[in-house]
């Protein structure tokens, strides 16, 4: 079919093909490059500020145990921000999965365990952990889709119900002596990575492949930006808000299991300052917190920045007191040029639509 | 000769290399009131902002009353006495007709504290000079949209404007408000005021104004006295080409019904619609406000499941309980109101292309395929001539007519049997108009039935094979398309004449 018409598009040479241009990605996604020069900027500020104990392969790879955690669960976060909504309840599930799975290796397993028992062990307790946090994001997507009750009403009500069951079950104590293999497991290292990271990288590529290059992340990202025009462009949008907070759960689990794997404990009050920070690293890493857009590489290079202050400013024998000031002061500097940049450049670069 | 109050000299303005304005030269007299017609996306709305001052141009020049201006700013030409009224008014809508007429001024003029008896004056005297009479103490969102128009107004006259700008002043306004705004545009005239009048409705350019600038592509096509132009003249001119009013010829109904329901009914809604749809017709639906003819179109495509009644398909009995049951049947749905319901503004045309049919895109390990997608994406742009500088460019920055075919691109990939099409020219200006209904006549000629809902009598004339015409839930009757007309429409709604108020009418007339 073709139309008879005066208009014809304007030729694009850049759409559809596939080369790589480093200024075209400039251009394109300005909030990354931004974000990667103050990620460069930082880093290169605290390996001058004290060179002999920022860069030091012991700084480094204490770094890559410590960001993945917080990493992995504001992956999470920018999952539910995606889709219009917010999961405040991640930490909570984190604590509540980690602690059934802590609760499944220390209290089921027998004490004459062996080798492989032991192991079966281990994987029931994962894979009880990885389930549940499944369960407890359903909990979420159910009464935000079905109900329709707003998502930061839903997962503010959810995570006091979950810190509340994992306190019910572990009386307010924390479950400790997990089993060697296991925690070795998280402070252990493979072909020199150490096994946090690497999940980290696993996590970054699933959600990667799954918001960017499966039709589900589309959708997703469609649905975020206007939900009414998404049920009328034929997305099932109930469905999709349940898979985003079951994922969401889903990593929320992983990221527990990092965590007892890594501090050797499973506790219900773990970490609870991480919900307020894995909302800022997903705002600084450019996802829209009214939902549609967010990009994981933006994510990466966020949590990176935040880590490379820290351990910086650690590194400066600084007191925790002023790591909080500095890291508000580069969280708001880094919004400020997310929300003038994009207005200042299509205001350059595009013609007004007129009338 | 009178002298000018404005004068733009070889205007040219570029954003990113797309030429919005090429030397473009206006002159607007004092007390003159000039129309500056154009499709959507002619270049209209960046003259107005080079005349304001928002944009700086890349060349050419700006005289006010014979003065060079080189660096006009918004400040400059509101001095100057240039005022825009924008669609929206720019009003507070919470705050009181008085202090939206007169804060700004207060405002400009930098007085620490508000004298509240001296705004009320001012307010007062404004609304008298237009001639009209409001409840200074009303809150603004309380007021109509006509009634906003002329607080906006006033508060041009309040900074004492020389030239008036109102960009598409009547779209939101009845009948009678129109001829009420035109006798205001009329007494400014009379107090020497300019006015620059911006609209791409026909009647209203040549009922109001004296002289008519006409523009295209970023160029200006033509400055004319409006005794010397008519109707076709214009048009030929907006659009650069002849455009007449054609007929779309009836297919014979062939085979089968490719759409029949059977008393369908939806409680509150509708109720006893039985109608049928052959492959290759287009069939119009029309009725007021309230009539359900929306909720009809909307049970059809699964977003409002039917409660009563069958619907068959190709001969076969179906259950459209959702969106994907229709979209499984192969139905498509253009909605009414697309800024809200058809599109993701934010997002690219690209997305908003395939949005419907991404699960179709999947290759290797259930990825989308990014080759397929956007050839896919390519060849649509192409075919329904959209219009814009990449696919890639979020779809808020189109004109509404290019907005209306990226919607229906969307729907032709999901390769439609039965197409229904919700006000499918609302907001479009007369060549994306005319394009959209020779891509509808198309499609209908490959066998695709259309379902066309339109207040517009003569697009239901001049595209329907049949039209259909609802009225309080019920079909009350069916005519052929090309008779049509606006007297036979009143006719068919005093016979069916209910003791029920109607709602609101549209501008069908």
């Amino acid at each position: 079919m073709s139309i008879p018409t005066a208009k014809r598009p304007e030729p694009d040479s850049s759409y559809g093909r596939f080369s790589f241009s480093l200024r075209r990605w400039m251009a394109q996604d300005g909030n990354l490059m931004r974000l990667f020069v103050i990620m460069i900027v930082v880093w290169a500020a605290m390996a001058m500020l004290s060179p002999r104990t920022f860069l030091t392969i012991d700084s480094f790879s204490s770094m890559a145990f410590q960001f993945p955690e917080i990493g992995i669960l504001a992956l999470a976060m920018m999952l539910a921000m995606i889709s219009g909504g917010i999961d405040l309840s991640i930490v909570g599930t984190a604590n509540l999965t980690s602690i059934l799975a802590a609760m499944m290796m220390v209290r089921l397993m027998p004490a004459d365990a062996g080798a492989g028992e032991s192991a079966m062990y281990m994987a029931l307790g994962v894979l009880c952990a990885l389930v549940s946090g499944v369960l407890c994001g359903l909990l979420n997507g159910w009464a935000v889709a079905k109900i329709g009750i707003p998502p930061i009403l839903v997962t503010l009500g959810s995570m006091q119900l979950f810190i509340g069951l994992a306190i019910v079950l572990t009386e307010g104590k924390a479950i400790v002596g997990l089993p060697e293999a296991f925690s070795s497991i998280g402070n252990g290292t493979l072909v020199g990575l150490p096994v946090p990271l690497l999940v980290f990288a696993a996590c970054i590529v699933s959600v990667y492949a799954l918001v960017n290059r499966r039709p589900f992340g589309i959708k997703l990202q469609m649905l975020g930006s206007n939900p009414t025009a998404a049920r009328y462009g034929g997305i099932d949008n109930t469905a999709v808000l349940l898979k985003t907070y079951a994922l969401s759960g889903l990593l929320a689990a992983v990221a527990g299991l990092v965590i007892i794997a890594h501090t050797n404990s499973a506790k219900a009050d773990y970490g609870t300052s991480y919900i307020l920070q894995s909302i800022l690293i997903a705002v600084m890493g450019g996802v829209n917190p009214n939902g549609g857009f967010g990009k994981i590489a933006g994510i990466v290079m966020a949590v990176l920045t935040l880590q490379f202050l820290s351990s910086g400013l650690n590194a400066l024998h600084v007191g925790n007191f002023f790591k909080d000031f500095v890291w508000g002061i580069v969280l708001i500097l880094v919004m400020v040029a997310n929300e003038i940049g994009p207005k200042w450049r299509w205001r350059r670069r595009q013609p007004e639509s007129s009338v | 000769m009178p002298n000018a109050l404005i004068e733009l000299k070889g205007i040219a303005k570029s954003f990113a290399g797309v030429h919005a304005l090429k030397d473009v030269s206006l002159r607007i007299d004092q007390g003159e009131i000039h129309c500056l017609a154009g499709e959507n996306g002619c270049g209209k709305s960046t003259l107005i902002k080079v005349m304001s001052g928002v944009h700086a141009p890349d060349h050419g020049e700006i005289y006010l009353e014979g003065q060079l201006r080189t660096q006009l700013n918004p400040f400059e030409a509101i001095q100057a006495g240039i005022q825009v009224i924008y669609q929206d008014f720019s009003v507070f809508p919470n705050l009181s007709v008085a202090e939206n007429i007169a804060l700004s001024g207060e405002l400009a003029r930098r007085r620490k504290w508000i004298d509240w008896r001296r705004m009320r004056r001012t307010a007062k005297e404004a609304l008298a000079k237009v001639g009209i009479e409001l409840d200074l103490d009303a809150k603004v969102e309380e007021l109509s949209v006509a009634d906003k128009q002329l607080i906006a107004i006033s508060r041009a006259l309040m900074q004492r404007a020389k030239l008036i700008v109102m960009d598409e002043p009547t779209t939101a306004l009845t009948q009678k408000e129109v001829r009420a705004l035109f006798d205001v545009i009329e007494g400014l005239k009379r107090d020497g005021i300019s006015i620059l009048f911006v609209s791409h409705k026909l009647e209203e350019v040549f009922a109001l104004s004296e002289r008519i600038t006409v523009m295209r592509n970023g160029r200006r096509v033509v400055t004319e006295e409006a005794r010397n132009l008519n109707r076709e003249m214009l048009v030929y001119h907006m659009t650069g080409r002849q455009i007449e009013e054609t007929h779309y010829e009836a297919a014979n109904k062939t085979g089968k019904p490719l759409l029949r329901t059977d008393r369908l009914g939806l409680a509150g809604c509708f109720e006893e619609i039985s109608l049928e749809l052959y492959p290759g017709e287009i069939v119009g639906l029309t009725g007021l406000l309230g009539s359900g003819r929306t909720e009809l179109a909307e049970s059809l495509f699964g977003l409002l499941p039917a409660t009563a009644g069958r619907i068959e398909i190709g001969g076969e009995s179906v259950r459209i309980r959702s969106v994907r049951d229709a979209v499984r049947h192969r139905i498509a749905y253009v909605p009414e109101d697309r800024l809200t319901e058809g599109l993701f503004l934010q997002q690219s045309i690209e997305r908003n292309l395939i949005v419907s049919v991404v699960d179709r895109q999947k290759g290797r390990l259930g990825m989308v395929d990014r080759r397929t997608l956007k050839a896919t994406v390519r060849s649509w742009i192409e075919k329904l001539g959209i219009k814009a500088p990449s696919p890639l460019a979020p779809v808020k920055t189109l004109s509404g007519g290019n907005q209306q075919r990226v919607v229906l691109a969307r729907w032709l990939a999901a390769n439609p049997k039965l197409l229904i099409l919700n006000g499918p020219s609302v907001g479009v200006d007369i060549g994306s108009k005319e394009d959209i209904h020779q891509a509808i006549r198309q499609l209908a000629a490959q066998g695709i039935g259309v379902l066309m809902i339109s207040d517009d009598l003569p697009e239901l004339r001049q595209n329907c094979n049949r039209v259909l015409v609802m009225k309080r839930g019920r079909l009350i009757g069916e005519v052929e398309g090309q008779t049509f007309t606006p007297e036979l429409w009143a006719q068919m709604h005093e016979e069916n004449a209910g003791s029920e108020t109607e709602g609101k009418r549209g501008d069908s007339a």
